[in-house]
């Protein structure tokens, strides 16, 4: 009964017309702000600060704004993955990997609607969660210390070899490279510099928003001019869209298991949404096998990663309000928002301040109808802005990108950065080298690091500390202090392990089911 | 659409501010949004249009790099006589350019207009902690120095560990370098961690700690101030337990290097303007800063103190040589 009267607290504060007009203006531009290259969730609620302090708007509007924008941008991330094989942002790289092969073959229009459906699940299963679960969920953050998301980082590195379908080796370079290119700029345990050559526009490291757009749109737009158009994916036509409810009902299955995944990513401060997405494909790429036929373009390939990068999307909002700890760069612009509204996020904020958390939770709600409402039977709208001739398109990807990269850091140097990624994708894929596991590699890499040497820290160089022993100086023993750790490398090893040894089982072939 | 164009033309103007003479003023937060650089370019920005300070509203440009080196380099070299431009700065513009982290860049190639408020630095220790006080950590440290590891926002070496650093140097223990410390992502996944039982303690800032003081789950054994914190009437200070050390973040502005005496002195005024509103009072109780005020010639000498001691740890540490 607490939980309805807070509702309808919620409520009363967020369905007044004008706070329906913010959430309903918020998706619109997060859909579009999520579908172009190079702005993602994160710049996009920050490029829109400003206009939320000139606009005079108070505490509740504001967040209704900033948050219709931040679920926008997830859902609209996936339209440019889909129709051009660019990640419209970070969280849906993984899309493209059965997205784009599915526009190929004609169904654009299907992986639209069906990405849409999951991104809707995950949204709405991660509100919910928000809802009844976060001042309860928040603990979860507790149990995870640097052996815990080092045993975390591990498994999703453990399944990248199964990322690209043909060649392992190659993918495992990449992801080397994507490693490599993570250890470059500030060491986070010394404050050492590493790499930078002196460089201070490197001192911080290689932005990965930096190294998407250069591999993935930069990169298109070489190809597209090298073969005048032919080999390009730019230009995927869109039939009529219906609604394929058989794909639908079977990938349900599919949307629960990606949302509680992605979730549970979010949650925890130190994965958040792309890991999420990542391990919600991988994991139902295990689930479904090898007849599954993910990275081939199969509707699943779609549902998983959508689930799961909206579910983490809303999971993060979790320790964000809860602790005061951002769990992805959208959050951290988040709280920034908060904090300069007079607003303490923490452990107290469900209870001090109910207006903003309930004002805040039924907008989400109202917020995931409409986009689901833009996004299914209008996503030809959006899908108009993506479909203009290629002498519109290339020019204007190329200036979006230009300009999102720029106002990363306002640095001429990102944007020569952007274009030496341009190159090396190009000629990765001249290489058939995949380049999703480099963006990993540099997305994940630093955290993975900073995990493992934390752990050493803590432990004095003890090895056991990673499976959860660590020593108790009272008992002179070592003792068990977390099954956490040992279960994640456990999933880590299967993982790893899994596509090889179903590879000798399934020899023989069958008949794909769809 | 046309509020799309609005967004995208406000990046647009992002890149060209400053060339035009009738521009807004601009502050440059030299980090991502979300941070205190961010926090005191868009809470000072908007005070001083508030009160009538500055004409139209002050537009914040983030540009992160380098831990505030390239913003650093970026007024150095480009806006050395901009009038119309202020810095977010804080302790942590002084700890870095005083590591040398800033590649040569020193203290004397901008000036620093003033501070209006610091965030207290804290040691915290999860609720169900042995250690009742600061002495009780200090003992612990001193009889098993790997048995108690603390953690904090910034890396080793940065202004959290320095604290860490402070307080036992003036405890009398020398072997400074065994010390344990663990670099966070900043100071909320500090704190959880200490809650989580991984850190037996943890450095940070007042404002990174007071949901979780409120909320029981943390204890404060010490405030690095010199008097105890308005609001936080029962933390004791490190001075009055015996250790002579005072650490606050102070947040503040510099301003190019160029720009003229009466220039620098008008900024001066501004910004006491800013200290002295209604307003800035609100947002510094509301985030768990305490009043610290230094405008003027007083604070670039101030500056320059903290640097040197900086200098003097940081060497004794090895992060300079």
């Amino acid at each position: 009964m607490e939980l309805l009267s807070n509702l309808a607290l919620g409520f009363s504060v967020a369905l007044t017309p004008f706070t329906l007009f913010l959430a309903v203006a918020g998706c619109f531009l997060g859909t579009i702000i999520g579908a172009l290259p190079g702005l993602g969730p994160s710049n996009g609620v920050a490029i829109l600060i400003p206009l939320a302090f000139s606009l005079g708007l108070d505490a509740t509007s504001a967040l209704v704004l900033m948050t219709a924008v931040y679920y926008g941008a997830m859902y609209g991330g996936r339209i440019s993955s889909i129709l051009l094989n660019i990640p419209g942002d970070e969280p849906a790289l993984m899309t493209t990997l059965d997205g784009y092969p599915m526009a190929k073959a004609g169904r654009a229009g299907d992986a639209l609607v069906l990405s849409g459906f999951a991104s809707f699940f995950g949204a709405l299963f991660a509100t919910i969660g928000l809802m009844l679960l976060a001042p309860l969920l928040s603990r979860i953050a507790y149990q995870f210390g640097p052996s815990e998301y080092f045993a975390l980082y591990l498994l999703a590195f453990s399944t990248l070899g199964g990322i690209a379908s043909r060649n392992q080796a190659k993918a495992a370079l990449a992801s080397c490279m994507g490693l490599g290119i993570a250890m470059i700029g500030l060491d986070n345990q010394t404050g050492m510099p590493r790499f930078t050559g002196g460089n201070l526009h490197l001192m911080d490291g290689v932005d990965f928003l930096v190294a998407i757009v250069g591999l993935f749109a930069v990169a298109e737009v070489f190809v597209f001019i090298e073969s005048h158009g032919r080999e390009s994916s730019i230009g995927v036509k869109l039939g009529k869209v219906t609604l394929p409810a058989r794909d639908l009902a079977k990938g349900i299955g599919t949307m629960l298991r990606s949302s509680v995944i992605g979730f549970i990513a979010g949650v925890l401060p130190g994965a958040g949404a792309s890991l999420g997405s990542f391990l919600a494909y991988m994991g139902e790429k295990n689930v479904q096998g090898e007849k599954g036929g993910f990275g081939t373009g199969v509707p699943k390939g779609v549902m998983a990663p959508e689930a799961g990068n909206n579910a983490a999307a809303g999971g993060a909002l979790v320790p964000m309000l809860t602790l005061g700890v951002p769990g992805s760069g959208t959050t951290a612009v988040l709280l920034a928002l908060l904090l300069t509204l007079n607003i303490t996020p923490g452990p107290t904020l469900f209870t001090d301040r109910p207006d903003v958390v309930w004002g805040l939770i039924a907008s989400l709600l109202i917020a995931n109808f409409v986009l689901l409402a833009m996004n299914v039977p209008m996503v030809k709208m959006f899908v108009h802005i993506l479909s203009v001739p290629a002498w519109v398109l290339l020019p204007g990807v190329m200036m979006i990108s230009f300009v999102g990269i720029y106002s990363l850091s306002g640095s001429y140097f990102d944007l020569l950065l952007m274009i030496f990624f341009g190159i090396v994708g190009w000629i990765f894929r001249k290489l058939d080298v995949p380049t999703v596991p480099i963006i990993l590699g540099i997305l994940l890499g630093n955290h993975m690091e900073d995990a493992l040497r934390r752990a050493m820290i803590l432990s004095d160089g003890d090895w056991r500390f990673l499976f959860g022993f660590r020593w108790h100086a009272p008992s002179d023993a070592y003792e068990f202090y977390s099954a956490i750790p040992s279960s994640l490398l456990a999933l880590a090893v299967a993982g790893f392990l899994a596509p090889i040894f179903l590879r000798r089982v399934i020899k023989k072939p069958r008949a794909v089911s769809d | 659409m046309k509020t799309k164009f609005r967004a995208l033309a406000l990046g647009a103007i992002m890149s060209v501010a400053g060339s035009a003479t009738l521009a807004a003023t601009e502050c440059i937060a030299p980090a991502n949004p979300g941070g205190g650089w961010d926090f005191t370019c868009r809470q000072i920005g908007k005070i001083l249009y508030d009160i009538g300070q500055v004409d139209s509203p002050v537009q914040v440009t983030n540009m992160a790099g380098g831990g505030g080196g390239l913003a650093y380099s970026h007024v150095v070299n480009e806006r050395g006589d901009d009038n119309n431009l202020i810095v977010a700065a804080s302790q942590a513009t002084a700890t870095r350019l005083a590591q040398n982290a800033y590649a040569g860049m020193t203290a004397d190639q901008v000036r620093f207009v003033g501070a209006i408020g610091a965030d207290p630095g804290v040691i915290v220790v999860a609720a169900d902690s042995p250690f009742m006080s600061l002495g009780d950590m200090v003992e612990a440290i001193k009889a098993d120095t790997g048995s108690v590891a603390l953690g904090g926002g910034s890396e080793a070496g940065g202004f959290d560990h320095l604290k860490e650093l402070m307080v036992l140097k003036e405890a009398g223990f020398t072997d400074i370098t065994k010390i344990k410390y663990i670099g966070l992502d900043g100071g909320g996944d500090a704190i959880t961690q200490t809650i989580g039982g991984f850190t037996q303690g943890m450095t940070g800032d007042m404002s990174e700690i007071v949901g979780f003081l409120q909320s029981g789950e943390v204890r404060a054994l010490a405030v690095l101030t010199e008097e105890r914190v308005p609001g936080f009437e029962d933390i004791p200070t490190a001075v009055e337990q015996g250790f002579d050390v005072v650490a606050v973040n102070w947040r503040g502005l510099y301003v190019p290097k160029g720009i003229s005496d009466a220039d620098f002195e008008a900024w001066g005024a501004r910004l006491q303007a800013v200290a002295d509103s209604q307003e800035w009072q609100d947002a510094m109780v509301a985030n768990g800063l305490a009043p610290f005020t230094k405008v003027g010639g007083d604070f670039q000498s101030w500056v320059d103190g903290v640097i040197a001691d900086t200098v003097e740890l940081s060497k004794e540490i090895g992060v300079i040589q």
